[in-house]
């Protein structure tokens, strides 16, 4: 579709009316994962290894069984055997086999009648450990003398004579880059370090799930895709997925690490033990950090080469992650993708490595990969600008990708929006907003593919004309509205007479989860093609009952109208006028559509952020903090600047607050959110946003998701910023005002 | 083991009893004995707010108050925050301002803006950021919180 038509007008889309499930957020009547029960339900706890890495060498239920109350312990004797690759990576990290292999680590879990007699009971189950060498930093964890973790986990990838906690091994690029090096004035490496960090969802992941001794399950579980808590929990428990109905709870937050499972296998193993009775699994906080879904530590070596003028010849990464103690959960891939995807550059050499460390298994984190890589690429294209004495988004815009540019991944870009992004922030009144002492200015930009994934949607209309939409995607964040707001464009009728429902997995065929900032683009792309099918059915219905060819009935405003005077003169038949007689016109009229889509389109963004360092404390302020994002479309443009903004404050915590931070003993030390601090309210400053659309034209609306993108530029851009103000360079996350006071002082 | 121990308390204006365990906080009383289940557990440690309530008028984390505690006493939550069927303006504002994207952290934060406007119909910016620093939003930035807080006070002193 061209994108000037797709600039005219809609009626609905890019409005901001309020969301369906507002009212029931607002009134605390919005049910969570815990905020089920059911009778003769049981609470369950888990038992946690202590250590970081230690063998087991016995497990001890017997006291906890004693306990009157007490109905199921399972450990890892109770599960299945025989499962390999990830499925098996899945049933380990839900209960330790031989070895656990992070402190936090679940051993046992039990079941009982109350929640305090089921920690009580989790308090009386003996485990014998044999404590083993642990390696926690993912640089350490490469050393020559660095234990082996876990033999055998490296897959083919990895190349001879690296160390044996290197699992997986990637090389790509293109172009020569050593002549790319060659034809630069200058040429810089650095390394850069990100500290692991916590998705932080305000909700604990919580888990009802219930199974007889036949192997049917129910659960009701927060999740961002109860499709892959269905497969992950039918693998891990050896049942099939046709006998396992999940329902998703509304979502407290996932930011990608609730796309897994971590106990909720659990509940329909207990379940099962204790005769069929439901089991409630709620995590603590610190079960939380300790044993869920942190994104992976990353040691980066960057080089580019560079004109005077700016013109970036070449550019090449070694990237080093560890994503915990098994494989497969370090976003190399990703990282490698993003790391130069905003720049035209003739030669690229990419390498990453994953390191297995004794650390919980990671999970995705919004735009997994892409924040480390940029804040190494991107604060070194800003030393290298401030070397050259060049403007940062000029020298962005002069090696920008843009429609027909080869991506630094392979796949030449359609129409991209990063080139407008650009221009869009360097007009922004926030670019020219003088500076006072110990204040910087600081520029980043970022980039994430975006995700199409299976999906399946349905929709029926009802007898009164309004329509019912099933999508299998939680609504994390608006996406009931965005998907309401294009079916009821897309149907010609009123938003209040949409309903769309999110349903449990006997509803409807596999989705994905809502991750990757698909589900406005995935679920809503099947929605209006869902209701497209609905309204051909209804012009049939129309055709038949005026007695013309079907072809001779026109869709609009809602309603079936002769397609101009020689299709004859008939009323409008109204969408109500049809729902009100399908019984009697041929039944039911309902749009089903499913498809792992294409036409995914990237989203670019680029972030200003101004900062002022007290030079006695290190401690950075945030003045004030622009987002300029391409959303190809806003459907609802209150929650883009919301995705917009949200991100903008998780990437300002990791750069300048948050970090898992370990003992000597391989235990994690800041397990609550007093430790764990992520940015509150006083923290931060009005996040301004600019809302870029260069329509996706693989999406009928063109939209791109927006969620994932505006994580990645905090990081690199508060360097940045931090560099202007006191003129030193932190290449370390995070920029803890002690580190800061310590490059200050370094610097002299 | 230990015995339990019978409560009479005061919700959203009801008298309610229920039996607590005397290690039980008052947000597992609320939630797992007396049904209401819009205070939120995030933390359990007082750090995130999702559990705020008042407690004879003043603003607690109910995680680190215990049930027993709640013996004649007056409590509020979200579940009593709008009034015959009328939202509070605050919740209103949060709906119209998209000042919510996953809700879990809502009620809390309701319920902690009620009791700052309460105190100040006027606050200013950084006096509502910092009245809510103890109340964790891992969604939105804040922005859309404040002005959503903001606007409601503007309104609220407007239709004195």
């Amino acid at each position: 579709m061209p994108k000037d038509d797709m600039k005219s007008g809609y009626r609905l889309v890019g409005t901001r009316p309020n969301r369906p499930d507002g009212l029931d957020k607002v009134t605390g009547r919005a049910r969570y994962g815990a905020d089920a029960n059911l009778p003769g339900m049981l609470w369950a706890a888990v038992v946690r290894s202590p250590h970081a890495h230690a063998r087991i060498i016995s497990i001890d239920a017997s006291k906890a069984l004693a306990l009157p109350g007490v109905k199921a312990v399972v450990t890892r004797a109770d599960l299945p055997t025989g499962l390999t690759g990830e499925n098996l990576n899945l049933q380990d990290n839900t209960l330790a086999g031989d070895k656990a292999l992070y402190d936090g680590h679940a051993v046992a879990a039990v079941a009982a009648t109350s929640r305090l007699l089921a920690e009580e009971a989790a308090r009386l189950v003996v485990v014998d450990y044999e404590v083993l060498p642990h390696v926690i930093d993912v640089d350490d964890a490469i050393k020559p003398d660095a234990p082996v973790i876990r033999e055998g986990m490296a897959d083919y990838s990895v190349p001879e004579g690296m160390h044996g906690n290197v699992v997986r091994y990637m090389e790509e690029g293109h172009g020569d880059i050593e002549a790319g090096f060659a034809a630069a004035d200058i040429v810089r490496e650095q390394t850069y370090r990100t500290e692991a960090t916590h998705q932080g969802y305000i909700e604990p992941h919580a888990c009802l799930g219930q199974m007889g001794e036949d192997g049917r399950g129910e659960m009701w579980v927060c999740t961002q895709g109860h499709w892959y808590i269905r497969r992950m929990c039918s693998a891990v428990l050896g049942i099939e997925a046709a006998n396992l109905r999940v329902t998703p709870s509304e979502i407290g937050g996932g930011f990608g690490g609730k796309t897994t499972i971590f106990m909720e296998p659990l509940t329909l193993a207990l379940s099962k033990k204790a005769g069929g009775k439901p089991v409630k699994l709620v995590m603590s906080r610190s079960e939380v950090l300790r044993a869920t879904g942190p994104t992976a530590s990353a040691s980066m070596d960057v080089k580019i080469g560079m004109k005077k003028d700016g013109t970036i010849t070449a550019g090449q990464v070694y990237f080093r992650m560890q994503g915990g103690a098994f494989p497969g959960m370090s976003p190399i891939s990703e990282a490698l993708q993003c790391a130069f995807a905003c720049y035209d550059i003739p030669a690229l050499k990419h390498e990453a490595v994953e390191v297995l460390a004794n650390r919980p298994k990671a999970a995705a984190y919004r735009a997994p990969g892409s924040p480390m890589a940029a804040f190494a690429v991107e604060s070194l294209v800003d030393e290298m600008c401030r070397e050259l004495g060049l403007d940062p988004i000029e020298t962005r815009l002069k090696n920008a990708v843009r429609e027909g540019s080869r991506s630094s991944f392979g796949p030449v870009y359609n129409q991209i929006g990063l080139v407008e992004t650009l221009e869009a922030t360097r007009a922004h009144p926030n670019y020219a907003i003088p500076l006072g002492p110990n204040q910087g200015r600081g520029v980043g930009a970022g980039f994430w593919m975006n995700h199409g994934g299976e999906t399946s949607v349905s929709l029926a209309i009802g007898e009164d004309g309004t329509a019912q939409v099933m999508v299998g995607t939680p609504d994390i964040g608006g996406s009931r509205a965005s998907i309401g707001l294009m079916t009821a464009e897309t149907l010609g009728i009123p938003y209040e007479n949409v309903r769309v429902n999110v349903v449990e997995t006997g509803a409807l065929g596999v989705n994905e989860p809502t991750h990757g900032s698909r589900a406005t683009f995935a679920s809503g792309k099947a929605a209006v093609e869902a209701a497209r099918q609905a309204i051909a059915e209804m012009c049939r219905r129309a055709a038949a009952e005026w007695g013309i060819d079907e072809d001779a009935v026109e869709w609009k405003d809602g309603a079936a109208h002769p397609a101009g005077p020689n299709a004859g003169k008939f009323p409008p038949l109204s969408i109500a006028d049809i729902g009100a007689t399908m019984g009697s016109t041929g039944g039911p009229i309902s749009g089903h559509h499913e498809s792992t889509p294409g036409g995914v389109g990237a989203s670019f963004g680029c972030h200003v952020v101004d900062v002022e360092v007290d030079p006695e404390t290190g401690r950075t302020t945030i003045l004030r903090y622009l987002v300029v994002q391409d959303a190809g479309r806003a459907i609802h443009p209150a929650y883009v600047e919301g995705q917009y903004q949200g991100g903008a404050a998780q990437g300002i915590g990791w750069a300048l607050n948050e970090a898992y931070i370990y003992g000597r003993d391989g235990r994690l030390q800041n397990t609550v959110f007093l430790d764990y601090r992520i940015p509150v309210a006083s923290d931060l400053p009005m996040i301004d946003t600019v809302i870029v659309e260069v329509p996706n034209p693989g999406h009928p609306y063109g939209v791109r998701g927006v969620g994932e993108t505006g994580i990645t530029p905090p990081l690199p851009a508060i360097a940045n910023a931090i560099h202007a103000a006191t003129g030193a360079r932190l290449r370390a996350l995070p920029m803890a005002p002690p580190k800061v006071l310590a490059a200050i002082k370094a610097k002299g | 083991m230990t015995g339990k121990i019978h409560v009479t308390t005061t919700i959203n204006g009801d008298t309610v009893e229920f039996l607590a365990d005397p290690r039980e906080s008052l947000l597992d009383c609320l939630r797992d004995h007396v049904g209401l289940t819009g205070s939120k557990e995030g933390c359990g440690t007082g750090d995130c707010g999702a559990c705020s309530v008042r407690l004879d008028g003043t603003l607690v984390c109910s995680c680190l108050v215990l049930g027993v505690e709640a013996e004649g006493k007056s409590v509020e939550t979200i579940e009593g925050m709008a009034k015959d069927g009328e939202l509070h303006p605050l919740q209103r504002k949060f709906i119209e301002h998209a000042a919510l994207q996953c809700g879990f952290c809502t009620p809390g934060i309701l319920v902690a803006a009620k009791a700052l406007l309460e105190k100040n119909p006027d606050p200013t910016e950084t006096e509502i950021r910092f009245w809510l620093a103890g109340n964790l939003c891992r969604c939105t930035g804040y922005d859309k919180i404040i002005r959503a807080v903001q606007d409601a006070a503007a309104e609220m002193r407007g239709a004195k």
